[in-house]
């Protein structure tokens, strides 16, 4: 219906009219979305801190990020005279502009995605990647020791961290035998489990359940959540590579590392928790199981920053390159064993 | 044996979640927020808050400008000139305190013999420039008229203990 009329209206141009409006269509909900995670991540920390959080601009403070918005949306954006001021610029846009161009191959349901390509996976990690320019061009760009050590070790910490996160995701791979995001999906609803009627035993997190917690905790470090917030570590580095923006211009980190910790959680719920797919058999499957999961996973953000205190540099170094690159390369030996084995239950 | 043990306590990661029930646990508990203008905390009757100079019933005041309380002010934040008033008692002409100064330890309380100084409940008063919490007399004395009531009555109830 919908797709009739912008066909009669633009003709040869309705394909990129109906990427723009799909693009729209995300990014809006999207930033809504973060908005209300900054509201939804003071309030959990509120309770488990046993306060009651934001609660005084609207009713239940529901337009407190609406405040903050328009409180940083007014204030100066101040560029330090010995900054480069093109990159200054740049830094942030670069940040936020990744975070939301990743969101082009996320499934929402079966078939309701912007980019459906085969290589799906791969631009991803990309994206993913590319996000650390941001945070290294504006900590560059500042001028700052402080920016400066920020983006050194939050290019440290979210390289190391990428590449466990990699080989975790080999691993599922490996299982799905694809790089289409959807088909991942459609894998997970294939196998020795799901054909006994166990659909959600056959997800990847439980027959993956090494590689789950690795992209869980990977993920977490690669958005720079605390735990490992030393990039950003308050008490050692003030706001680390955000130290000298004001404004909006900090606003956009916000908004880039709060839509991160959306689109690491929506990749976490469709990589090893099923995607859109129904947990029990009598309902049916679709967005609402996606969101779910997702508001799951972010959950479990919150709730381990309220838990856990900041890992220190060399603790988070170890993490990655002793624990988790060695235990993905094992686990990856393992699968690979047990795919070629009688047992294997992906088939 | 005790290094398995704990290679298998950090494996299965069982501290961490031990303290994610603790946070669990906690959300859903008891909040202790006191919700300030609507809510406020219990006061004790010695709290030492904004300073008010008290009356006699007959509407005299209690001042007679024995200057105890300056001398015992540590931050010097009190100021007092006095005069012989017509009637032949001893006034002061000029009680001052700089709230700025003022660390609110009490001792001009405790100095006064008179119980003319005092230090009330009141702490929840400002400011817009620094000369509006410079007290002068008349302010002090105002302040006292308006809670008379309150501080004779925290006085009364502390009496027993002075």
């Amino acid at each position: 219906m919908l797709h009739q009329t912008v066909q009669s209206m633009f003709g040869p141009g309705a394909p990129l009219v109906w990427a723009l409006l799909g693009i729209v269509g995300i990014i809006l909900p999207l930033l809504l979305c973060v908005a209300y995670l900054t509201f939804w991540e003071r309030k959990v920390l509120g309770w488990m801190q046993v306060r009651i959080g934001p609660n005084r601009v609207g009713p239940w403070g529901l337009l407190q990020p609406i405040a903050d918005g328009l409180k940083l949306v007014f204030k100066e954006i101040i560029v330090p005279a010995k900054a480069n001021s093109g990159l200054y610029i740049i830094g942030p846009a670069m940040a936020f502009a990744t975070a939301l161009a990743a969101w082009a191959v996320v499934p929402f349901a079966d078939g309701y995605v912007v980019a459906d390509i085969d290589a799906g996976v791969l631009y991803l990690l990309a994206m993913t990647s590319m996000g650390i320019y941001g945070v290294i061009i504006s900590g560059w760009a500042s001028n700052s020791k402080y920016a400066f050590f920020g983006a050194m070790r939050s290019a440290a910490q979210m390289v190391s961290y990428e590449i466990a996160m990699g080989l975790a995701l080999i691993c599922v791979l490996m299982v799905s035998a694809s790089l289409n995001i959807s088909e991942i999906v459609h894998g997970q609803a294939r196998g020795y489990f799901a054909a006994h009627g166990a659909g959600i035993l056959s997800w990847n997190w439980l027959p993956l359940l090494p590689m789950f917690v690795v992209y869980l905790i990977s993920g977490l470090a690669e958005t720079n959540r605390a735990p490992f917030d030393v990039v950003e570590g308050e008490s050692e580095i003030v706001a680390g590579h955000m130290v000298e923006y004001s404004g909006m211009a900090y606003a956009l980190f916000f908004l880039a590392e709060y839509a991160n910790m959306i689109l690491v959680a929506t990749m976490t719920s469709i990589f090893f928790l099923g995607g859109w797919l129904s947990p029990v058999g009598f309902l049916p499957d679709g967005f609402p199981w996606l969101a779910g999961k997702a508001c799951f996973v972010v959950f479990l953000f919150l709730w381990f920053r309220a838990t856990f205190p900041r890992y220190r540099y060399d603790q988070i170094m170890r993490l990655g390159w002793k624990v988790f690159v060695p235990l993905c390369l094992v686990w990856m030996l393992v699968v690979g064993v047990w795919m070629m084995s009688p047992a294997n239950i992906w088939k | 044996m005790t290094a398995i043990a704990q290679y298998v306590k950090s494996l299965f990661l069982k501290e961490l979640f031990q303290g994610m029930a603790v946070t669990l646990r906690h959300m859903f508990g008891h909040k202790i927020t006191v919700q300030y203008p609507e809510e406020r905390t219990p006061q004790s009757n010695r709290f030492r808050g904004l300073h008010a100079l008290r009356r006699y019933p007959n509407g005299e005041e209690r001042c007679i400008a024995c200057k105890l309380c300056e001398a015992a002010c540590p931050a010097l934040a009190i100021t007092i000139e006095s005069a012989e008033r017509d009637d032949g008692s001893r006034r002061t002409t000029r009680y001052d305190i700089d709230l700025l100064k003022c660390i609110f330890c009490g001792y001009c309380e405790e100095a006064c013999p008179v119980d003319a100084i005092v230090l009330t409940r009141i702490f929840d008063y400002h400011g817009e420039k620094r000369s509006d919490l410079y007290y002068t007399k008349q302010m002090l004395l105002a302040v006292g008229d308006k809670n008379e009531a309150q501080i004779a009555r925290d006085r009364q109830q502390d009496a027993a203990y002075r």
